[in-house]
């Protein structure tokens, strides 16, 4: 068990001493790590926010019936008894013109323009949840309900919502695609930068290997290399995230309270920080893996 | 302890480095490989040393065939060995206590049991006073004594030396000589390779000629004393 601590410890020592000496170019590699790994972390917090304020509106889908105003007693009989027996309509409600101008001069914002008319304006309306929210189900109800006699209009008021939704969807399939490039382009670099060390320590590990040292003890501090990167570019990443955020946050306190909203950014959560960092070490580590298996067994082609 | 039988070796595109070669070392011989530049010396020791692998014909080292050998056990057969190359192939980056230290963080032994073992070889190699020195301060002789330091750090069965002399004048020539019968005398069956066989030999030895490739001699002289 000790002989197997010190066979890690050791070479993460090596690797300590080795990225303290060159400090300026292992920073370098964290900042170019840090950038990239930030844009889809940065993406991500949008996207996430968005969502977020979409989810205080209500998302479930309303279709709001509102009558002509001179509408007869039979055909909102008529409405009512569709209603009832209509499959798709999980309830409704009726308001009827009295109690929707009552609210209106509730409202404190609009009961200036409530005193300024002198006779109601509104219609009766019915407010009818679907049980579907499929989009297309939404529409079709729609549109028959706006041929029923007696409706001046019908008017399906969640559809932004989904819209929302939708747009929201293909923005995480964005940062996904994003991700996914950035890692290539990621392990490319690290990659790269691994194999330039591998180079400069070419005799060391050819020495190595020929006094029985293992591919795994060839590999070990290599693989420390890339974790570090890693590591030391989730960090950077992070800070980056939360500088950003940070300083978003200043414009939209002022957009938002011109709404008398008091949404703010929220910063990364726990989890999504240590997914940051979690990822950024495994991508160093992989990277490195790969790189250095393949230098191993070009060396094995050359000697044996 | 080591047994050629009908070994031939040829490399990609060239002639045939060994022919047919076929003996027997025993546990804690001391044996010379002689010959002309190019006679098949250091392909003999690659072979002892796992390093390469026979054409034709079997190694076997304690019993294992090293062509049968799977390539993850290679690195344990290797630890077997220390091997002192011809071109010392020190590491330049590192002090003289780093680069013998080496072979025993490879073993998995670090720490205090490593210091230990570390400054035990130096010592037995005159260079203690130099633990902090970078081996391209040091003189030839002294470079082949680290190299020395560096291969019996490990406690090998076997160790193997590629023209250990060939670059030095004649004392440091017998004094790295002198090392090689010490570990000898322990037990330790030390393999030569060299193009002259040194005028004052201490001990019984075996001596194996290569000519082009083929074993020509394969005898024991007897120990002479000056």
């Amino acid at each position: 068990m000790k002989k197997w601590i010190n066979q890690h410890l050791h070479p993460l020592k090596t690797v300590l001493t080795r990225m303290k000496r060159n400090f300026i170019s292992t920073l370098m590699m964290c900042c170019v790590m840090g950038v990239t790994l930030s844009l889809p972390g940065v993406l991500y917090i949008i996207i996430d926010n968005l969502g977020k304020l979409a989810g205080n509106v209500q998302s479930e889908p309303q279709i709001s019936l509102f009558l002509k105003l001179d509408i007869s007693k039979e055909s909102l009989a008529n409405i009512e008894k569709q209603l009832k027996s209509n499959p798709d309509v999980s309830n409704y409600h009726f308001e009827s013109k009295d109690d929707a101008w009552q609210e209106l001069k509730k409202n404190a914002g609009a009961s200036d323009v409530a005193g300024l008319l002198d006779k109601n304006p509104l219609p009766d309306a019915y407010f009818v949840n679907p049980k579907s929210i499929d989009p297309n189900t939404i529409n079709r109800l729609q549109s028959q309900m706006q041929n029923w006699e007696g409706v001046e209009l019908a008017q399906a008021d969640a559809n932004w919502v989904k819209r929302l939704d939708t747009v929201l969807k293909l923005g995480k399939k964005a940062i996904l695609i994003l991700v996914v490039l950035l890692a290539f382009a990621l392990i490319a670099v690290i990659g790269n930068t691994i194999r330039l060390q591998i180079l400069t320590q070419r005799e060391e590990i050819e020495v190595s290997k020929l006094i029985g040292a293992t591919n795994n003890f060839v590999r070990r501090p290599f693989l420390y290399a890339g974790a570090m990167y890693g590591l030391g570019g989730g960090i950077a990443a992070w800070i980056i995230l939360v500088g950003i955020i940070r300083l978003f946050n200043f414009s939209v306190v002022e957009i938002a309270d011109l709404y008398a909203s008091n949404f703010r950014l929220e910063f990364p959560s726990l989890t999504v920080s240590i997914v940051i960092i979690l990822s950024a070490i495994s991508l160093g580590w992989l990277a490195s893996f790969i790189t250095v298996n393949r230098a191993l067994s070009q060396f094995e082609k050359n000697t044996t | 302890m080591i047994k050629f039988d009908q070994v031939s070796k040829r490399y990609p595109k060239s002639q045939e480095a060994l022919k047919n070669v076929s003996f027997d070392i025993e546990q804690g011989e001391f044996v010379f490989v002689t010959g002309h530049s190019g006679a098949g010396k250091s392909t003999l020791l690659k072979l002892i040393a796992a390093i390469e692998k026979p054409t034709t014909g079997t190694v076997l080292i304690g019993n294992q065939n090293i062509s049968k050998l799977r390539k993850a056990a290679i690195p344990y057969l290797r630890r077997k060995f220390g091997v002192i190359f011809q071109d010392h192939k020190l590491l330049y980056d590192r002090n003289c206590y780093e680069n013998v230290a080496l072979t025993l963080y490879i073993n998995g032994v670090t720490g205090n049991e490593a210091a230990k073992r570390v400054r035990a070889a130096l010592d037995k190699v005159g260079l203690l006073n130099k633990e902090k020195a970078m081996p391209i301060t040091l003189s030839g002789g002294e470079q082949q004594r680290l190299a020395i330091a560096r291969a019996v750090v490990g406690r090998p069965a076997i160790l193997i030396a590629d023209e250990p002399t060939g670059n030095l004048d004649e004392n440091y020539a017998s004094e790295i000589m002198a090392f090689l019968y010490a570990f000898q005398q322990v037990g330790v069956t030390v393999i030569v390779a060299t193009h002259e066989i040194p005028d004052v030999v201490k001990t019984p030895v075996k001596v194996l000629s290569l000519q082009h490739g083929e074993l020509t001699l394969n005898s024991m002289t007897k120990g002479m004393t000056e």
